[in-house]
């Protein structure tokens, strides 16, 4: 039962919201921080004896259940989406937007859908909020984002829409192989995906791999990233890049690797050598940027493509890392993104060139970045390090027999991410003012905690991550 | 622990902390640490070790990294070395950093170096060592570009950060070998199970892990050919540059190998490459030195070219006289930078030579202990460089002639361009402005109190490695055997070692007179040929840039504007407009007329039969 509160607080707070008018602000945040506290008291005191789940029927003519289940993996996404949601609502409260009570109504409604995805135990319902956690993404990326907004916009709706149509045809064909009664629920997708033929397997595989590619997103699936990550409002950037990327990688560990064993075995190299390479060619590419927004973007694509190679290197030790590294990452993400938020109002511009001297002026400001900075290049005893670490070790050990190969590709991503991420903060802290902004405003109350709380987690967790690692195993 | 400490005091406090109070506090925390480290060493003189478990840092599966720590004969030394330096660099900063308005930052981060350092040997693990190694990359990072407004500088701490996470990759994938083949990373475990043979492992897999190692060291270690860092380092406050970029940062390369001396004495390939880069390394850094006109770039190139022969004498298999090596020339460099430093402080921050000279009267006890530095660097009895290179020297003339002839050549080029820097900076005549030379003073007590303690360990310290020609016992081979295993040595006869230090010493005096006749009169004529050459550095900067650098950018860009945008990005945006064009041309056919469309659902039936008709019948 306590499943069903995780969405259905956000969902009441995104409906309060869009009543609210002016304290929507207020509401999404409080509404934030209660499914934070059910999310917690999942991942904290449930499932030590068993998984808390809940079932009713739904639509029991297509065998469609609402089912909910949290095991470890799902509590702990649960629990990122509650952090992250509420230190999102933090910053820009000072900004004056547009229409506060639908911009905060529909921010919620999309944490609705993330939890609903990472819930959710049938098919059909894990397509249902697939779609859910999209629509409002959508309608505020395009109603409130930057000056190439709608064009952009529609492009990443039309290219995740393809995507997770290509996957609804994949489930439905799969509940069709069952003998019908619950046909959607995972148990009965699996036993239906094991015992395909092996050509029908690679089908499927592809309809499916290409939907979550899509979504990660894996070279060469990620062209819609950038423009959106550049375009969006950075509070929106936040919950794609922490949460909703994950889902295409909490989709492949759910949804692809155990339904068609076989099958992801015989593609698994392909995979992960598009997955390296997509670091390589996303940290070459963050080199060049000028535009502050499209580097952290394609920085995010390297460090997701190092998850989605561990992810089919599919051993004990990368599934480990990779759930450790899934909540890092969103940690580290969003706060590399509170920084990047706080430096384009500063400014006023998400150009590099015209940044500078943030040391000078913004010395607590600075010293995040480089704290924050240093935890996305994974330097130890920050939490970036830890996941890293294990997975670069689960990917060596794999059977593939490129797996020395695979390793030391994805570890030159660990060298040019060095290069691309100290570049930023130079060009953003150190040197001279070339803003021509003469007074730089100091961190204001709600940033300091967003920030303290952002780099309390990168600190504590890279020394003592063995919370973490336990956590995600229930 | 106690620098942490220091560094969470400091840097917490950075903006209401009053400046002296920071310099007092992170000196007194480093003395009390130096304490400690005094106490562990004569605990574990007598070959105890002891390993602390704090707890288990990552435990998954068969994988077990835990946070622990473990003190023995090796890691004590470098506690001692790295503390005892570290107190009297910081004593030293307290003056030097004065007035510099960062001053509080600056001591926290010094203390952090130090904390990481202590990790980086106290770890009784890979990765704790991992931790340490990255930490005290982290904060060279940081004190390369302490005065971070100069792009230049900030450049400098870009590139000794990227050049040694190339090595880094080295280090990881070693340590991904040690766990594919070993199950474990823990030094204890590890060790044991080499000696026991409880592993097959082939030779070839030895050799690998061995060199993935020493391509970290060659980073963290500036050696051929991600050396070039460390010269561009000199970027930071001079204090900085002794502690860390002499003493002890790049010394952690020396300490990984020493400690992992185990593995690689099952691998004869990767000695001899490590004999062969740190040969190479020695020379080329040696023939930079002589025509580098900036007082610490000279000093930094002779760093490089002294951690290339303690990785000569590592390929030698003497791990005990590397290490030997390490203390003499911590002590020795960083008198040497110290000594720089009160002379760009009396100059006022100029650090050409050229506009030296005849320092000497103005600041005698800085000359002395300069004095004693070059003599110790250049290897003249009984002074503490002498033993520890006469040591290197004698393994390699063990090892092989051509090593020896290298390594004695480098050797001469030492004293010849540390005494050209000496005379030209002490002595002769004053080249500076008027200013400068009204400017002039002895620097106060705090900054030649560490000199002159240098000065006496410079002189000292030799005395714990006598030769086997006058003494039987190597006392610091004795303290370190329990910790470090050497490769069984070919011991020299009496004779052949009394002739190559008579060799070696007297070519060393006769270098010394060169350099004293050629800066006499000192001619700074723009310099043609291979002066020229080593004046740019063989040009390896440039080479760099060329070769790797920027191919890359360029590469980069194009990727970013044809690739991306034309190639993938356009492809996506292809497949819509084609969806767009189809949808357009199949507009047409819904035109309205009845006929068209039972025309076409006539040929769809027919189509249809005809399919079923095949399927059927084959």
């Amino acid at each position: 039962m306590i499943l069903v509160f995780l969405l259905l607080i956000p969902f009441l707070a995104g409906v309060v919201s869009f009543l609210a008018k002016d304290a929507a602000k207020n509401v999404a945040l409080f509404g934030s921080l209660c499914s934070l506290a059910v999310s917690a008291y999942v991942a904290i005191f449930c499932g030590t004896e068993q998984v808390p789940s809940i079932s009713i029927p739904w639509m029991p003519t297509i065998g469609a259940q609402f089912s909910l289940s949290a095991d470890g993996l799902t509590a702990m996404l649960c629990l990122l989406t509650g952090i992250i949601f509420p230190v999102t609502l933090l910053i820009n409260r000072n900004k004056n937007i547009e229409n506060p009570a639908a911009y905060y109504g529909l921010i919620m409604l999309s944490q609705v859908g993330l939890m609903g995805v990472f819930l959710a135990a049938d098919a059909l319902l894990f397509y249902f909020f697939w779609e859910l956690a999209l629509i409002p993404v959508y309608f505020l990326s395009s109603l409130w984002g930057g000056e190439r907004r709608i064009a952009v916009t529609f492009k990443f709706f039309v290219y995740t829409f393809v995507g997770s149509l290509m996957m609804l045809a994949a489930l439905i064909y799969l509940s069709m192989q069952t003998n019908g009664v619950n046909a959607m629920s995972w148990d009965n997708i699996i036993a239906a995906g094991k015992a395909l033929p092996l050509m029908q397997q690679h089908i499927i595989f592809w309809l499916l791999f290409v939907a979550f590619a899509i979504k990660m997103p894996i070279f060469p699936f990620h062209t819609w990233q950038p423009d959106a990550y550049e375009q969006a409002p950075t509070q929106v950037t936040i919950i794609l890049s922490a949460l909703m990327v994950k889902m295409g990688i909490y989709a492949v560990l759910r949804w692809l690797i155990p339904v068609l064993p076989e099958a992801t075995a015989f593609w698994a190299d392909l995979v992960m050598t598009l997955a390296i390479f997509g670091i390589v060619y996303a940290s070459l590419l963050a080199m060049v940027q000028t535009n502050i927004k499209r580097l952290v973007a394609y920085s995010s694509i390297a460090h997701m493509g190092l998850m989605c190679a561990a992810a089919f290197a599919n051993t004990d030790l990368s599934n480990h890392g990779l759930l450790v590294q899934m909540f890092n990452h969103g940690i580290n993400i969003t706060a590399m993104w509170v920084i990047v938020n706080m430096v384009e109002q500063r400014y006023g511009t998400q150009d590099l060139k015209k940044m500078g001297g943030l040391a000078n002026t913004a010395p607590a400001i600075a010293i995040a970045l480089v704290i924050i900075s240093f935890a996305n290049i994974a330097l130890p005893l920050t939490n970036g390090f830890i996941g890293e670490f294990m997975l670069f070790t689960g990917i060596f050990q794999s059977a593939s027999q490129y797996h020395i190969i695979f390793m030391v590709v994805a570890g030159l991503g660990i060298i040019l991410g060095a290069v691309y991420t100290l570049s930023m903060v130079q060009k953003v802290a150190y040197g001279e003012n070339n803003s021509g902004v003469a007074t730089v405003a100091k961190m204001n109350g709600a940033e300091w905690v967003a920030v303290i709380i952002l780099v309390a987690f990168i600190i504590v967790l890279g020394v003592f991550p063995q919370p973490l690692l336990d956590l995600v195993l229930l | 622990m106690f620098p942490l400490l220091g560094f969470l005091v400091n840097g917490l406090g950075w903006k209401t902390m009053p400046k002296q109070a920071a310099g007092f506090l992170a000196s007194l925390m480093m003395l009390v640490s130096f304490g400690l480290s005094l106490a562990i060493f004569f605990e574990v003189k007598g070959g105890a070790s002891e390993t602390i478990h704090l707890f288990n840092f990552i435990q998954s599966g068969k994988l077990l990294i835990p946070f622990a720590f473990k003190i023995d004969a090796l890691s004590s030394l470098f506690l001692l070395i790295i503390t005892g330096v570290g107190f009297l660099i910081h004593v030293y900063s307290t003056s030097y950093m004065h007035d510099d308005e960062g001053v509080v930052k600056y001591f926290a981060y010094l203390n952090l170096f130090v904390f990481s350092m202590l990790i980086l040997v106290m770890g009784a693990n890979y990765v704790i060592m991992f931790i340490g190694w990255e930490g005290v990359g982290l904060c060279s990072y940081l004190l390369i570009g302490f005065w971070f407004k100069n792009r230049d500088f900030t450049n400098a701490a870009k590139k000794a950060f990227v050049m040694n996470r190339i090595g880094d990759l080295g280090f990881l994938v070693g340590m991904m070998l040690v766990l594919y083949h070993f199950g474990t990373l823990s030094y204890g475990e590890l060790f044991g199970q080499i000696q026991g043979n409880e592993m097959i492992v082939s030779n070839s897999t030895y050799t690998w892990i061995a060199i993935c190692f020493f391509i970290g060291a060659m980073g963290k270690s500036a050696q051929l050919p991600l050396y070039t860092w460390l010269p561009d380092a000199m970027a930071g406050p001079t204090p900085v540059s002794a502690l860390i970029h002499a003493a002890t940062m790049v010394t952690a390369g020396i300490y990984m190998i020493a400690r992992s001396s185990v593995l690689y004495n099952h691998s004869e390939v990767a000695l001899q490459f490590i004999a062969i880069v740190g040969l190479l390394t020695a020379i080329i850094a040696a023939s930079i030195a002589i025509k580098q006109n900036d007082i610490k770039k000279v000093l930094a190139y002779s760093t490089v070219s002294q951690l290339g022969f303690m990785f000569l004498a590592i390929g030698c298999g003497a791990y005990t006289t590397a290490v030997f090596h390490v203390m003499t020339h911590a002590f020795f460099k960083a008198l040497l930078f110290l000594g720089s430093g009160s002379v760009i402080h009396a100059m006022g921050g100029e650090q050409d030579i050229r506009s030296m000279g005849g320092l000497g009267k103005k600041m005698p006890i800085t000359k002395i202990t300069f004095l004693i530095g070059c003599v110790a660097i250049a290897g003249i009895p009984p002074f503490a460089g002498f033993f520890s290179k006469d040591e290197i020297l004698a393994a390699a003339f063990a090892h092989s002639p051509i090593l020896y002839a290298g390594a004695l050549g480098a050797a001469l080029m030492t004293a010849f361009y540390m005494f050209r820097l000496y005379f030209l900076t002490f002595s002769g005549k004053f080249r500076g402005t008027h200013e400068q030379e009204h400017h002039l003073h002895e620097s106060p007590a705090a900054m030649t109190f560490p000199l002159i303690a240098l000065a006496i360990l410079a002189t000292v310290s030799g005395f714990v490695g006598l030769p086997a020609v006058i003494s039987e016992q190597h006392s610091l081979n004795e303290f370190l055997n329990t910790a470090v295993t050497n490769l069984g040595a070919h011991h020299l006869d009496h004779s052949t070692e009394w002739m190559l230090m008579g060799l070696s010493v007297s070519l060393v005096l006769v270098m010394i007179f060169i350099a004293y006749n050629r800066t006499k009169s000192p001619n700074f004529a723009a310099n043609t040929g291979l002066a020229k050459v080593l004046e740019n550095k063989w040009y390896v900067d440039e080479l760099y840039d060329a070769v790797i650098v920027n191919p890359l950018v360029k590469f980069s860009g194009f990727m970013d504007k044809i690739i991306e945008r034309k190639g993938i990005d356009g492809g996506v945006n292809g497949v819509g407009k084609i969806v767009r064009w189809g949808a357009d041309r199949m507009r047409l056919l819904q035109n309205g007329q009845v006929g068209a469309y039972l025309f076409s659902m006539v040929v769809g039936i027919v189509l249809i039969f005809v399919i079923g008709l095949f399927l059927v019948n084959f």
